[in-house]
C-alpha cells in the first residue's frame, strides 16, 4: 500500500504460491505487479516502505511471460491477408482471443498478397501495448511475395514477385509503407536481395529467410548482411543435405557474425515437423528455437473451408489443405499447444518450452528487456497456467 | 544465564524460535504498543528464521506490531548486493511476514554521514522504547555483532574495522575471495544491546564452542565481548551439543539438568489465533 515515501498511487498486487519463470528457472517466489511492470518487491520495501494492496493465491500455478508469436495469419473467423471493411475489429478479435492461449504480443503475418492488399491492410495495423483487452501487437509480419516460385508452399504463385528491377523501390512499392512492419520474410536466392536486407536491417526490421531453395552459402550471405530470422525451419525450403544443408545449416554454421544468434522458427503442432526432426532442430541449437503457430483464420473454428489471403484452405481436424490438395498452408495450432507438444517431443523442461515461445521471440525481435521475461522492470503481460 | 542445550542445529533452531514466538505473543503487541526485536544475520539463525516464517504462514504469529533493529551492516557494499544484510533479511525473513517495511530497520552501510547514521539508530531504538529481545550470535571470536576483540563494553552504535578472524570467516558468502570482503561496518554497540530488557545468543557448532566456552566460563573480558552478557540480568544461550565441546563437563550437566525447567518456556507453544 503507499506510503508517503511511494513513487506512486497506484495499487500493488502480489501473486503468492506459485512459481515463477526467472533467470531461466521456475523459481518458488512471489511476483509483484504495478501498473503493468514487474515490481522489484526489495526495493519497494526498503525505498518506498511499500507492501502489497492486493495478494493474490495463484494455488501452486506456474506464472510465464506472455507468449509472443512471430508469425500467426488469423484465427477466429479472421484473416490478416484480407483487406476486409471491418478489418481493424477483425484484429481487435484475434488479439483478444489469444490471450486465453497465454499469447499476450503478436505479429499479425501476411501471405504474399497483391500490392493493393498491403496498401489497404497495413495502415489499419498499429503498433500498441497489450493489456487486459487483448494482446500487444508488436507489428506485421510480411511473408512474401519475394519468395521462390518453386517453395511457394500455399502461396499463390501469381502474386510472387521479384525485385530484381529496383531492390529496395520495389519492396517500398510493393508494401506501400512499412512504418508497422516489424518481420519480411523474404527468399535471400532472389537477385539483389543483398541490398534489400541490409536496407530492412537498417530501419530495424527483422529480415527472415523462407519459401526459398537457397543453399548454404546463400543463407549464410544473407545472414552476413542482417538476416536474423528463419521463417518455419524445414517447411517451404530445401531439404538437409549432407553437402549441402542449404538453410537448415545455418543452425551450426561457423559463418555467423560474432556476438549474432539465429533464431528459427517452429511450427510444433505435430504435423508440419515429424518430432524427431524437431529434436535434430532444438539438439543442434536449442537457444535459437522459437515456437510460432503460423495460425490461419480457421484457428478456433469448426472444421472445414477458410480462407489464407488468396486462397481457400481445407481444416480437418488439425490438418489444413489448400483446397483439394495436399499441400500445406497454415496451422490451427494454438500456441499452448504447440509449447506443450513442444516439450512432449523434446523432453525438454517446462522452462525451456515455455523460453522458447516467450523470451527467445522477445530476443529475436531485441525486446527482452520489456518482454518475453518476468525481470524487475520488464512488461507485465503475464500469463498463467499449470503445465503437466 | 540460562544455558539451554539442544541436541542438533535443528532442535536449537526450534527451541529459539518457539521462544521468540512465546515472548510476542505473551506481550500482546498491538497498535501502539510494540514488540521490539533485535535482529542477527549470518548462517547460525538461519534455521530460526525458517521456523518463525512457518509459525507465521500456520496463522500463529503475526508480526504487525513487531518492531526489529539489526544488529549490523556492511559499510560500501550496495544495498541490493545479493550478500548485504538487508538482502539477507529481505531473502531470508522479511519477504516471508507481514512485518509493516516502517518497523524494519536496519542501518544503512552508504549512508553520506555514517556516525550520524549511527546516532540516529541509537535514537530511533530510544523512541521505540528501547529493545525487549535482542537475539543475536557469538563469532569464531567471541565477538557479538561486529564488536571485535578489543571493543569497548560499553560501546553504543558505530563504525567498526572487521578483524581478520571476521573477515575470513565472511570470505565463504564472496566466493572465498578475501579481496571482495567488506572490511568495514556499522555496528551497534555492547552497551546498545545490554540495554536490551533480554538477550538471546544463538551459538550452533564446534567451531564456536571456544568461543562459548571463552564467553561463560572465563572472566568478562572485552577480548571476548559476548562474555559482556555475564552481567545482563537476563540473558539465554541457546546452543548445540557441538557448541559445548570446549565445556567443562559440570557445566553442561548442570543446564541440561534445568532442561524440564527451560522447556517450560516453550511448551506450550502459543498461538495468535486463540485470541
Amino acid at each position: 500500500m503507499p506510503s508517503n515515501k511511494s513513487v506512486s498511487d497506484a495499487p500493488i498486487v502480489q501473486f503468492t504460491n506459485c512459481r515463477i519463470l526467472r533467470s531461466h528457472q521456475l523459481q518458488r517466489e512471489d511476483l509483484w505487479v504495478r501498473e503493468g511492470k514487474i515490481l522489484n518487491p526489495e526495493k519497494l520495501f526498503f525505498d518506498e516502505k511499500g507492501s502489497a494492496d492486493i495478494q493474490l493465491d495463484c494455488k501452486d500455478s506456474i506464472i510465464t511471460p506472455g507468449f509472443i508469436d512471430v508469425q500467426i495469419n488469423g484465427g477466429f473467423g479472421v484473416d490478416f491477408s484480407l483487406a476486409t471493411d471491418d478489418f481493424k475489429s477483425g484484429i481487435d478479435l484475434v488479439s483478444q482471443k489469444i490471450l486465453s492461449h497465454g499469447v499476450t504480443s503478436f505479429c499479425p503475418t501476411l501471405v504474399t498478397s497483391p500490392p493493393s492488399v498491403y496498401h489497404q491492410v497495413l495502415p489499419q495495423i498499429s503498433i500498441r501495448n497489450g493489456g487486459a483487452h487483448g494482446a500487444g501487437i508488436l507489428g506485421a509480419h510480411l511473408e512474401g511475395p519475394f519468395i521462390s516460385k518453386e517453395k511457394k508452399g500455399a502461396h499463390p504463385e501469381h502474386c510472387l514477385r521479384t525485385f530484381e528491377a529496383g531492390a529496395f523501390q520495389d519492396l517500398l512499392a510493393t508494401y506501400g509503407s512499412l512504418d508497422c512492419v516489424r518481420i519480411v520474410t523474404l527468399a535471400p536466392e532472389m537477385k539483389r536481395s543483398s541490398e534489400v536486407i541490409q536496407e530492412l536491417t537498417k530501419r530495424g526490421i527483422c529480415v527472415s529467410l523462407g519459401h526459398s531453395v537457397a543453399n548454404l552459402s546463400q543463407a549464410e550471405e544473407a545472414v552476413q548482411h542482417g538476416a536474423t530470422f528463419i521463417t518455419h525451419l524445414f517447411n517451404a525450403m530445401l531439404p538437409f543435405h549432407h553437402r549441402d544443408p542449404g538453410i537448415v545449416g545455418l543452425l551450426t554454421s561457423d559463418k555467423i557474425p560474432a556476438g549474432r544468434r539465429v533464431f528459427y522458427g517452429m511450427i510444433s503442432d505435430g504435423i508440419h515437423t515429424n518430432p524427431a526432426a524437431l529434436r535434430i532442430a532444438h539438439r543442434a541449437h536449442p537457444k535459437g528455437l522459437v515456437l510460432v503457430t503460423d495460425a490461419i483464420a480457421g484457428m478456433g473454428l469448426a472444421p472445414g473451408r477458410h480462407t489464407l489471403g488468396q486462397q481457400v484452405v481445407e481444416i480437418d481436424g488439425l490438418n489444413t489443405y489448400i483446397a483439394g490438395t495436399k499441400t500445406l498452408s497454415g496451422s490451427v495450432a494454438t500456441m499452448d499447444t504447440c509449447v506443450r507438444h513442444f516439450q512432449e517431443a523434446t523432453g525438454c523442461s517446462v522452462e525451456t518450452a515455455l523460453e522458447a515461445a516467450s523470451l527467445h521471440p522477445a530476443q529475436l525481435l531485441g525486446i527482452e528487456h520489456k518482454k518475453g521475461t518476468l525481470n524487475y522492470d520488464s512488461d507485465a503481460g503475464t500469463g498463467m497456467g499449470t503445465m503437466v | 544465564m540460562r544455558l539451554v542445550i539442544l541436541e542438533d542445529y535443528d532442535q536449537a533452531s526450534e527451541w529459539a524460535a518457539k521462544y521468540i514466538c512465546n515472548r510476542i505473543i505473551q506481550f500482546k503487541p498491538s497498535q501502539g504498543r510494540y514488540f521490539t526485536l533485535g535482529l542477527p544475520t549470518g548462517s547460525t539463525p538461519l534455521g530460526c528464521y525458517k521456523k518463525l516464517i512457518e509459525y507465521h504462514k500456520n496463522g500463529d504469529l503475526s508480526f504487525k506490531y513487531v518492531k526489529t533493529f539489526n544488529m549490523d551492516e556492511y559499510v560500501g557494499l550496495p544495498r541490493n548486493h545479493p550478500e548485504s544484510y538487508h538482502s539477507y533479511m529481505w531473502n531470508n525473513f522479511f519477504k516471508h511476514i507481514d512485518i509493516d517495511p516502517n518497523n524494519a530497520h536496519i542501518l544503512d552501510g552508504n549512508a553520506p554521514d555514517l556516525q550520524a547514521e549511527c546516532d540516529a539508530f541509537e535514537k530511533k531504538i530510544e523512541e521505540a522504547g528501547g529493545i525487549d529481545l535482542f537475539v543475536g550470535g557469538i563469532g569464531p571470536d567471541g565477538h557479538i555483532a561486529f564488536n571485535e576483540p578489543g571493543s569497548s563494553l560499553s560501546s553504543r552504535t558505530r563504525l567498526k574495522t572487521l578483524a581478520m578472524d571476521t573477515i575470513l570467516a565472511n570470505a565463504k558468502y564472496f566466493d572465498g575471495d578475501l579481496s571482495k570482503v567488506p572490511t568495514m561496518a556499522l555496528t551497534v554497540g555492547v552497551g546498545t544491546v545490554m540495554d536490551a530488557r533480554e538477550v538471546m545468543i544463538l551459538i550452533t557448532g564446534a567451531h564456536k564452542a571456544f568461543a562459548l566456552y571463552k564467553a561463560i566460563e572465563e572472566g568478562v573480558n572485552h577480548m571476548w565481548t559476548v562474555s559482556a552478557f555475564q552481567q545482563h540480568p537476563r540473558t539465554i544461550f541457546v546452543c548445540d551439543e557441538d557448541a559445548t565441546l570446549e565445556l567443562r563437563v559440570k557445566t553442561v550437566k548442570y543446564f541440561k539438568g534445568l532442561m524440564h525447567v527451560h522447556n517450560k518456556l516453550v511448551d506450550p507453544l502459543y498461538s495468535m489465533k486463540e485470541n
